[in-house]
């Protein structure tokens, strides 16, 4: 579904992302783990095209995507969350939903009928809420939700775009250690129940590695561990990189 | 050819105490992010200041008036923007664009009257330090003294504030303010007390333009809201808090009002919005812009 | 939901009974204030386009003056230039399409920007509209301004009839329609899916276009819209006052509009509403009380300002749910 080749991308002389390659099968969790500053954030970026590659392909559904615009992406089907949320933030929670799922299905532009009218797509925003667990706070604004509740609701935001792949920039960062399984937990059920392709992006190898199909390991702009979550672990490198252990 | 010599030295003059005023508008502006739209007030209370003082002392000489009225219309300008940053402008800071520029726009409604009720509703006149000055000969025109005499003010007040903001620590610290606020603040710059330095200066910069402007015009009511105007366009087109900004904009606004109103008197002002309209379009931060 | 149930909706018949009010007031107000309430209820109109973008889409405009004069000199400009076409039921899309056309390219080159640099090149553009006013006197006839003759309405010409009964007699039924037409018309705007999108981009424009919205582009279309409600309202406003001139194209009246909106309060979608009506009684009694009105002017703004920023509307919400959260204690 995606595929990234020979990625390459430049700050001035320093090389964040150094030919980085690999792929995302339809409805496969791939977890992006690697230690902060290893380029993960800038290689969601680069995907999502909030920045511009130096050189290299990225093809999304058999089409080169390297140079689209982020519209262009999330219409064919890419879409994000973000690390520090990114909320509507005087809009309802049930807004901040169905705004997207306006835009997915074209309606965004009728100008007379109350959003209301379209009970369709108001129950779906519910729905979604529902299946985020977070449906009881639709009337609220997302200033008063939790930390781990703005994560799921950001999530929630990506995945009503109805996207084919969805982008996950650390999904707990920022939620109480405690609370980060349920939120984990809750996110990727609701990912796997759509059967979307998902990667994840995640400093901390505990909390994605129940999680994720295949585990892809970052470090330094590259890429030197993939595979499932067991075996990677296992590899020397990978040991040193995460944990901080000398084989 | 003379008459080009003329139009362009006219520019100038005209340049010379608009830059002024744009700088005031400029620094405040940068340091603050607030758009000051009671600038011209300030410019106004400059002129009345100035046109009272060359005229109700009148026995005196007039260039020692003028000089008294100058330095007096830059004080009391500058006291009156310490009062108001004090006062009303240091709660808007924290709040939205709206109040921020509504505030503006009350003081600005304030002192209008505040003016008619201190000086009435009539003109001051403060020609005579123009007239005494008197007149250059270029071939057949006269080019007078005093508009070389207020090009000579306004470039010494745009060198000493170009000094204080290059070589002394309050203006580094503003420089760093109006580039990153809360770096700046991170960093323990007292921001607070720097704003207030920011207004007064600009204030004390509008008030020295309005005294300047009344030896050849005289101090009415309203006399800062064409100045007010033209200072936003030399912002837009010199860019936000750029001092080089101010001069090359005010140096474009000067020449073009005053060969527009040689050539073309009736669409001189469209066109110099027009002139402000396109360079934004295409450069959005203006000429020197960060 | 129904056609039916926003019909039982509380706040619909509010809306009813104001309405039902409204088309009684010429029996009661005296013609001196029923004119004055006309002209606010023209500023309403106004207000409501410039919240469009001030409360909905998050843009100060700072140059809607501008926008007002051109739906006012719409008018006084056909009847200068096509008399044949002076009736009421022509002069209002003509202005309609004037200010189509100007807040389009006004929309063009300002949506490009976001806060105060929004704000200031509002301003510039429509001082261009001013300056041009000012200068084009043989066209625009200069600061005299044109006079507004009473238009043919419907067929009926009202020639040899005094303004006052005009405005008191069919003019005012036509105003308070076109004014109900325009809040039920934003008022569906502002929930719609549009609406929704516009505060999306007022909230976080990133994110906005994260989720497919053209955020530039629909600034756009919320300045047009805004601009066409502002010209509506500056038409309306021509026939009430008999006189247009180019003071209210200047950024001072600009800055007014500003003054009204916060005054009836931005959060409240009924706030604009009340703040024009309030801001031309309190111009009004500024004026006529004192020579120093602007003094006055000026103090109630810096005083709104600094203790109610809220507005009238947004205090009264804030007071009515404080007195709600306070547990009634003593009263029975």
């Amino acid at each position: 579904m995606l595929k990234v080749k020979e990625l390459i991308k430049d700050f001035g002389k320093v090389r964040i992302i150094n030919s980085v390659e690999f792929e995302v099968k339809a409805d496969e969790i791939v977890s992006l783990v690697g230690p902060n500053g290893a380029g993960k954030t800038t290689l969601v970026n680069l995907i999502s095209g909030h920045i511009l590659p130096t050189s290299g392909r990225i093809e999304f559904i058999g089409r080169d995507i390297t140079f689209a615009s982020p519209y262009k992406r999330i219409k064919m089907g890419v879409a994000r969350n973000f690390q520090i949320t990114n909320l509507f933030s005087d809009s309802s929670i049930l807004d901040n939903v169905r705004s997207c799922l306006f835009s997915v299905y074209g309606k965004i532009k009728r100008g007379f009928l109350p959003a209301n009218h379209y009970r369709a797509i108001t129950q779906e925003a519910i729905d979604i809420l529902d299946l985020f667990g977070i449906s009881e706070k639709k009337e609220l604004f997302p200033p008063s939700l939790s930390e781990g509740d703005k994560k799921i609701l950001d999530t929630a935001m990506a995945f009503a775009l109805k996207s084919k792949f969805i982008l996950l920039d650390e999904p707990t960062s920022g939620v109480a250690t405690g609370d980060k399984f349920k939120v984990m937990d809750t996110i990727v059920s609701a990912i796997r129940r759509e059967k979307m392709a998902c990667m994840i992006i995640e400093h901390d190898m505990d909390i994605v590695s129940d999680y994720s199909d295949r585990v892809l390991v970052l470090s330094e702009g590259e890429i030197i561990a993939d595979g499932k979550p067991k075996q990677v672990m296992e590899q020397d490198n990978v040991k040193e990189i995460l944990f901080g252990v000398r084989a | 050819m003379e008459h080009w010599v003329i139009y362009i030295l006219n520019g100038l003059y005209f340049a010379s105490f608009l830059f002024l005023t744009s700088l005031g508008l400029s620094i405040i502006l940068g340091v603050m992010g607030i758009l000051n739209l009671a600038h011209g007030s300030l410019f106004a209370i400059g002129a009345f200041v100035a046109a009272w003082i060359v005229g109700a002392f009148g026995s005196n000489s007039p260039i020692t008036l003028l000089f008294v009225g100058l330095l007096a219309a830059l004080g009391v300008a500058g006291v009156v923007g310490l009062a108001l940053e004090t006062s009303l402008i240091r709660p808007m800071y924290k709040r939205a664009l709206e109040y921020q520029l509504l505030i503006t726009f009350g003081i600005l409604l304030l002192i209008e009257d505040l003016i008619k009720m201190i000086w009435g509703g009539t003109a001051y006149y403060a020609s005579k330090p123009f007239t005494v000055m008197g007149s250059l000969s270029i071939g057949d025109n006269q080019y007078p003294y005093y508009f070389l005499f207020a090009m000579l003010i306004s470039m010494l007040a745009g060198l000493s504030i170009w000094m204080i903001m290059s070589k002394t620590r309050v203006g580094i610290m503003l420089r760093a303010i109006s580039m990153d606020r809360e770096m700046a603040q991170a960093m323990g710059i007292q921001v607070g007390r720097l704003n207030t330095l920011a207004f007064g200066m600009g204030a004390a910069l509008a008030g020295l333009a309005g005294a300047l402007i009344v030896p050849t015009t005289p101090a009415l009511l309203g006399i800062g809201m064409d100045p007010l105007i033209l200072a936003f366009i030399v912002v837009v087109l010199g860019g936000l808090g750029s001092l080089k900004g101010a001069l090359v904009g005010s140096l474009i606004v000067g020449e073009t009002r005053s060969l527009g109103i040689v050539f073309f008197p009736e669409i001189e002002l469209p066109l110099l919005f027009l002139i402000a309209v396109i360079i934004l379009v295409f450069k959005p931060e203006g000429l020197f812009g960060r | 939901m129904g056609v039916k149930s926003i019909i039982f909706k509380p706040k619909f018949l509010v809306y009813l009974g104001c309405f039902i009010l409204l088309l009684f007031l010429p029996r009661v107000l005296p013609i001196y204030h029923l004119i004055l309430f006309e002209s606010g209820i023209t500023f309403a109109i106004m207000a409501l386009g410039f919240n469009l973008l001030l409360r909905y889409t998050g843009l100060l405009s700072f140059g809607h003056g501008a926008l007002f004069a051109v739906g006012a000199y719409a008018v006084g400009m056909t009847g200068e230039y096509f008399p044949d076409l002076y009736r009421i039921e022509i002069l209002i899309p003509i202005a309609l399409l004037a200010s189509l056309v100007v807040s389009t390219i006004f929309g063009f080159i300002c949506v490009r920007h976001t806060r105060i640099f929004f704000s200031i090149l509002a301003l510039a553009v429509s001082m261009v509209i001013y300056a041009l006013l000012i200068k084009l006197y043989h066209i625009t006839g200069g600061s005299d301004g044109i006079h507004i003759e009473l238009p043919i309405m419907f067929g009926k010409s009202f020639e040899g009839m005094k303004r006052f009964e005009f405005l008191s007699g069919a003019y005012y039924y036509l105003l308070i329609c076109v004014f109900a037409a325009s809040t039920i018309i934003m008022l569906a705007i502002v929930n719609s899916p549009f609406g929704k999108a516009l505060q999306c981009i007022r909230d976080n424009e990133v994110r906005a276009e994260m989720i497919g919205i053209r955020v530039r582009r629909y600034r756009l279309y919320a300045f047009i819209l805004s601009g066409l409600f502002t010209g509506l309202g500056g038409a309306m406003w021509s026939f009430v006052n008999g006189h247009v001139t180019p003071e209210i194209a200047e950024w001072m009246f600009s800055g007014e509009i500003v003054y009204m909106t916060l005054l009836g309060g931005f959060m409240v979608f009924e706030g604009p509403i009340i703040g024009a009506i309030l801001f031309t009684y309190l111009r009004l009694y500024a004026v006529t009380m004192t020579q120093y009105w602007m003094f006055l002017i000026g103090a109630t703004l810096i005083i709104l300002v600094l203790l109610l920023p809220e507005g009238i509307t947004g205090g009264f919400v804030k007071l009515v749910s404080k007195i709600r959260r306070t547990p009634s204690t003593g009263v029975a």
